[in-house]
């Protein structure tokens, strides 16, 4: 009960500054259609060639604004010694991970709704169909990502090149995610059911699952003096 | 604690002399690849002591985080360099064995890919240390990427593998799939015996050199 | 542990890397007691509190808050003290009331709408408890942090350059309010580097230089213009 209260007020937190200040959330939305641009000009305007690079180009882009989003996760912390703040709090600084990890799920999810919609409409994908199967393999992903995205943040927080090294501590550990979850989006788009990607899928929840409780367990050990 | 060490040099020493013995003068030229196939000696063994040298970095980074012992992020610190460098090996010898074998230096194949993964991942590893200002914090952060790298191997490999077989596959961990002559075998594993007593040998030196650093700057 | 000073240091010793801040640094601040800590730049001031709020480890000797040991009962230690950093933990784009409550909620203090509202009417932020932080000049900001401690009671008070960078008004009222915290028998030790600033309430001086204490005095009867030339004495003797 006093866990969810203190992983809630992160998250909320978090939440609030994000509705006044609107810095990340707007960016982000921008990053993502300047994205689609840069993937059109890419791949020139060939329909097929898209189609087929289309799952791939997808997760391209949560993974691209994802990482701008994620690098952020801990400025404000940076800002008026807050994270030493954290520090010294008492307890288990697992919820605070949760919570934060929360926050970052939410904020991802949105720009993914937005990126689907972008590419709905650009690359006119029928999105009303597989909306449930895609929403379940995008979530099982989206988890992963945040999940270990969160704690490298905190990790690569207070280093000077952090905007270099978060990138490239989480992309190769994120490589089984990205693989599953390209492979189970292209699945769902070819309208295969999703017992025949359930090995990614198993993947993928496997992967959240000791993701989620690495950072769990290790938190701690991170929000230290 | 210096007789001891020396002990080991020799001994890897020993041991690769006799394992390039038996790699090049008493194990048989193999029937189809002739002898490119004798890197596998050097291949092989490079790659197991590497899986050997990451799960020292998990079991230490978890005593370190657990016992705060300055002694187990040194472990850690010193199994990482050296898995990188006998992963960078297999690497290297996989893509020579490859040229002439499949006639390129470079293909997406599963294993191959998943191994440079790794590779990539712990040199992110060493990086983030490197980076780091602070010894005891890039103790902490390196645990923790130790392990969340460690438990990422089992992933990497899988899905890398059925990134490329496209299908789910009968059987994933097996094993290469040379035919096993008994002199194969013994010299294999005499190779294998002397990587990783060479392997004993760096991590130790190198502990000890990282203490002595550590010392002169505390 | 009722016997035991509020804040204890015995030979503490603080090095990064090859570069030695601390060197062998004992102090000890008495229940009721402030101490002003001075020194030059980079003499060690904000980081010997760091140490004493768990926040650094120190390289060898001893830090204790009311007994405990900083090292390895830091959840004692972080208990007992209040700190005031720099930046005073302030979210900006959050109202003093919800900054208040995100402190008290993580830090398990009474968060009911009463208890904050009580303790932003403390430090006489009540008027502006729905306004965004980032609209507060600095001596607005370093109130809400005290508010954090008229909730969390901390019975040791360690204070980064308190009195920087506000003006003449807030320094008197901060320094009202530190003397009452004194006279509850509150420990306080706080950084400075502006004479006039903070010597009111503090009744020792420390001038921290070469990684000692190099002066421990009581301020007394002292002037502001003895405690310069006293301060110019001891901090300029190099190592």
């Amino acid at each position: 009960m006093i866990y969810a209260r203190r992983a809630w007020i992160v998250l909320w937190k978090d939440f609030l500054s994000e509705r006044r200040s609107k810095e990340t959330l707007n960016a982000l939305f921008f990053f993502a259609l300047l994205l689609l641009f840069l993937f059109q000009f890419a791949l020139g305007a060939d329909r097929e060639r898209l189609t087929a690079a289309l799952p791939g180009l997808l997760w391209l882009g949560f993974i691209l604004s994802g990482l701008v989003g994620l690098g952020r996760a801990f400025l404000a912390e940076r800002e008026n010694d807050c994270w030493e703040g954290l520090v010294m709090m008492p307890g288990d600084k697992s919820a605070i991970y949760l919570g934060k990890v929360a926050g970052n799920l939410v904020l991802m999810v949105l720009v993914e709704a937005i990126l689907l919609v972008l590419f709905a409409v650009f690359f006119n994908i029928d999105l009303a169909t597989h909306l449930i199967r895609l929403t379940a393999v995008i979530g099982l992903g989206t988890i992963g990502f945040a999940a270990v995205g969160t704690l490298f943040a905190a990790m690569t927080a207070h280093v000077r090149a952090r905007e270099l090294l978060f990138p490239v501590l989480l992309l190769p550990v994120q490589v089984p995610v990205l693989l599953g979850a390209v492979k189970a989006t292209e699945a769902v788009l070819r309208g295969e059911p999703l017992d025949t990607v359930a090995h990614w899928l198993g993947l993928l929840a496997a992967a959240d699952a000791i993701y989620l409780t690495v950072g769990v367990l290790t938190f701690d050990a991170i929000l230290e003096a | 604690m210096k007789d001891p060490q020396r002990a080991l040099g020799w001994l890897a020493a020993i041991g690769l002399a006799a394992g390039l013995v038996v790699a090049f003068g008493i194990a048989p030229r193999e029937a189809t690849q002739g002898n490119v196939q004798r890197i596998m000696y050097l291949h092989v063994p490079a790659i197991l002591v590497a899986y050997l040298a990451f799960g020292v970095v998990l079991v230490a980074s978890t005593t370190y985080l657990w016992r705060r012992a300055a002694g187990a992020d040194r472990l850690a610190h010193a199994s990482a360099e050296v898995g990188v460098i006998f992963t960078a090996i297999n690497i290297a010898t996989g893509s020579i064995w490859g040229k002439p074998t499949w006639g390129t230096w470079w293909t997406w194949d599963a294993r191959l890919t998943s191994v440079s993964i790794m590779f990539v991942i712990y040199l992110a590893y060493l990086l983030l240390r490197a980076m780091l200002e602070d010894r005891e914090q890039a103790a902490r952060f390196a645990a923790v990427l130790g392990i969340v790298a460690a438990l990422d191997i089992p992933l990497v490999h899988f899905s890398v593998y059925w990134w490329r077989t496209l299908h789910q596959p009968p059987t994933v961990l097996r094993p290469g799939s040379i035919p096993m002559d008994a002199t194969f075998v013994a010299a294999l594993t005499i190779n294998l015996a002397a990587f990783a007593l060479l392997y004993g040998y760096f991590v130790a030196k190198r502990v000890r050199l990282l203490k002595r650093e550590q010392e002169v700057l505390a | 542990m009722a016997l035991d000073p509020p804040i204890q240091v015995i030979g503490l010793r603080k090095a990064f890397g090859a570069h030695v801040v601390l060197d062998d640094v004992s102090l000890e601040v008495r229940p009721g007691e402030a101490v002003a800590l001075l020194g030059a730049n980079g003499a060690g001031k904000t980081t010997l509190l760091r140490i004493l709020a768990t926040l650094l480890r120190p390289s060898r000797g001893t830090a204790r808050v009311a007994g405990y040991d900083c090292l390895r009962e830091t959840a004692e230690v972080r208990a007992h003290v209040g700190l005031l950093a720099h930046g005073a933990w302030v979210y900006e784009d959050l109202t003093p009331f919800e900054n208040l409550r995100f402190w008290a909620t993580l830090g398990g203090l009474p968060r009911s709408r009463e208890a904050l509202g009580g303790a932003l009417a403390a430090v006489e932020l009540d008027r502006v408890a729905d306004e965004r932080v980032r609209t507060f000049s600095l001596g607005m900001k370093r109130r809400l942090a005290l508010a954090r401690f008229v909730l969390a009671r901390p019975s040791v008070l360690l204070l980064d350059e308190p009195f920087a960078g506000i003006d003449q008004r807030a320094g008197k009222w901060l320094d009202g309010h530190l003397g009452a915290f004194k006279a509850a028998g509150g420990a306080l030790l706080m950084t400075t580097h502006s004479f006039g600033r903070g010597l009111p309430v503090a009744d020792r001086m420390a001038v921290l230089a070469a990684g000692r204490v190099a002066l421990d005095t009581p301020l007394g009867a002292l002037t502001p213009d003895d405690v310069r030339r006293l301060y110019e004495l001891h901090a300029e003797d190099g190592p």
